[in-house]
């Protein structure tokens, strides 16, 4: 569309408007500038970058245990999924595995995070569009499993509850029942919760149609996650990557048809039930057995190389000296993604040695939908822009870190 | 890992840009294939679109600082997908520190674009043809790329511009008194 200025009898006008970054629907520090044609959106341009904190360049100046902590900053909403992101990445450049009780806690733990996540994104994205009583019956439901979390590590949000190697301890048997009560119940929530807005004509005219992606040009934006199977694309890292346990467990993949709203919601919706199987699956093969590798590094792992104290004996002289630095990390790069609840999220790391990261990037899914949302919202109305924020699922502390 | 096995992708692209490919090394099941900056629009596009390949998602791109000792000091760092053959290969441009500038990759994914302004931001590497090139993470008036290795971690010693505004402003608001109920 072509922008309209005042020329001869063209009364139109074009106005430009700033969406943020203080607006409730911005689901943090978002700001939009928005091109306006009445109340038709000509050009959006977001800018982002108001929370961010330097964790790459923090992590640059840590050793990799150190820099677990960070990581829970990026999504907050489900920081289990950024650890256990993290310590892939930095498993596979040290050459370790984690055993096979950790990588089913793990599973469970990172599924427990998607439901939080994706409970936290229901509640927000309905209450955005108007549908006010959806917030706290998601509220409820999530209360059950930040409890769980709480008893396993003594944190709600950033819990740091994975390690290198492993995870930092076991669950005991009281959390596992309460685990196995909460996915029993769980399928009844979700029906209601579609009860209260799947049939809602006012839900299903602001989310159909809004917002439109095609599958083409989502995958050029690089969109990730629901987002991208929103369109038809099915591309999940739990099937197509497996890590940890997931290819021990089965589980089906929704993808949608229009890359809607709407599409994007029934995606989301789908995933948590899934989610509750795998849950469910782990819960029942939890095999007996270590949770932490035994070739994990330290806690306190050096940040230089180690030397080690050798002696050196000749006739009649006798000493002791410093031999070489052992290298703490070996050297190389990688990058290692995985499918939190926004959609991919890549930890690229490059070694050089020591014991903290040369270069720690995070390719984080909501900094790339924070960019595709200019294409998103084109030609959309100022409200449906509230609704295409909320159904990327966007946190800014991921996008800014 | 299905599709072609990394080794094979790494000697296809050495087969058809000899002059362009300096090094493949593979470390841990990953390619990394470092190559010159001049003709990595051909390599991207190469890869993408040769069927073999598809590598049709760009599922990061970042930049790099080896520290000002090392020549080529920056790169440039493509890590690439396939959702139809599912691997990944990566791509390391490398990028002198007298002429830091690249071809921007925006022609062949809308979201390059979006991650080349990060990079620019961070580490200063200018990208040509980039239809916006502008500061995405830190303020538009800031000084300095904060990731590149000789930029202190607790920042520089001078305060941003922007901060004396801040607190003016907070004093002026300070005048203004709470009604009190």
């Amino acid at each position: 569309m072509e922008p309209v200025g005042i020329t001869g009898t063209d009364t139109r006008r074009e106005l430009t408007l700033n969406m943020g970054p203080q607006h409730p629907a911005t689901h943090g520090v978002l700001r939009l500038t928005l091109d306006l044609d009445g109340e038709m959106v000509v050009k959006c341009t977001p800018h982002v970058g108001y929370l961010h904190r330097g964790i790459e360049k923090l992590a640059e100046s840590r050793t990799y245990q150190g820099v677990m902590p960070l990581t829970d900053r990026l999504d907050y909403v489900a920081s289990v999924g950024n650890n256990i992101g993290y310590c892939l990445a930095v498993e596979r450049l040290f050459g370790i595995e984690a055993p096979e009780r950790a990588q089913y806690l793990r599973t469970i733990v990172f599924e427990m995070s998607r439901i939080c996540s994706h409970l936290l994104w229901l509640a927000t994205h309905a209450l955005d569009i108007g549908a006010m009583t959806v917030f706290l019956y998601c509220f409820r439901e999530r209360e059950w499993l930040l409890d769980i979390f709480e008893t396993i590590c003594g944190a709600r949000l950033t819990v740091s509850y994975p390690r290198i190697g492993g995870v930092l301890q076991d669950m005991e048997p009281e959390v596992l029942e309460s685990l196995d009560a909460f996915t029993r119940m769980f399928p009844g929530k979700i029906l209601e919760y579609e009860t209260l807005i799947d049939k809602n004509r006012i839900w299903l005219q602001r989310t159909q149609g809004v917002g439109v992606i095609p599958a083409k040009e989502a995958i050029r934006w690089g969109l990730t996650g629901p987002t991208l199977r929103g369109s038809g694309v099915s591309y999940d890292l739990r099937r197509d990557a497996p890590y940890d346990a997931y290819d021990r467990v089965e589980f089906d993949v929704p993808i949608g048809k229009n890359g809607d709203v709407y599409d994007r919601y029934r995606c989301r919706m789908e995933e948590l039930r899934q989610s509750n199987r795998i849950i469910q699956q782990c819960l029942a093969a939890l095999p007996a057995g270590d949770i932490l590798a035994h070739d994990a590094p330290d806690l306190d792992m050096p940040l230089a190389g180690k030397k080690e104290l050798v002696p050196e004996m000749s006739l009649g002289n006798a000493s002791i000296g410093f031999g070489d630095a052992v290298p703490v990390a070996p050297k190389g790069e990688i990058y290692s993604a995985v499918e939190v609840p926004k959609g991919e999220l890549g930890f690229y790391l490059m070694s050089d040695g020591t014991g903290n990261p040369c270069r720690m990037r995070v390719r984080a899914p909501s900094y790339v939908h924070a960019g595709a949302l200019a294409k998103m919202c084109e030609g959309a109305f100022i409200a449906d822009v509230i609704a295409v924020i909320g159904s990327i699922d966007i946190v800014m502390g991921e996008c800014d870190r | 890992m299905s599709g072609m096995a990394v080794q094979t992708l790494a000697d296809r692209l050495k087969a058809a840009f000899p002059d362009a490919v300096r090094d493949v090394v593979i470390f841990r099941g990953q390619a990394t294939v470092t190559v010159g900056k001049t003709s990595i629009l051909d390599l991207l596009r190469f890869l993408k679109e040769e069927p073999e390949c598809a590598f049709n998602h760009l599922a990061d791109l970042c930049g790099l600082d080896r520290g000002p000792a090392h020549e080529p000091r920056f790169g440039v760092v493509y890590n690439l997908y396939s959702l139809t053959h599912r691997h990944r290969i990566r791509l390391c441009a490398e990028v002198p520190s007298d002429d830091c500038t690249i071809e921007s990759a925006g022609a062949l994914w809308e979201g390059a674009a979006w991650h080349e302004r990060e990079c620019y931001d961070m580490f200063g590497i200018v990208f040509v043809n980039h239809a916006d090139l502008r500061r995405v993470l830190m303020p538009e008036d800031w000084t300095g790329h904060p990731l590149r290795k000789d930029y202190p971690v607790e920042g520089p010693a001078e305060r941003w511009s922007g901060y004396e505004e801040v607190v003016r402003k907070a004093e002026a608001f300070r005048k203004h008194e709470l009604r009190k109920r």
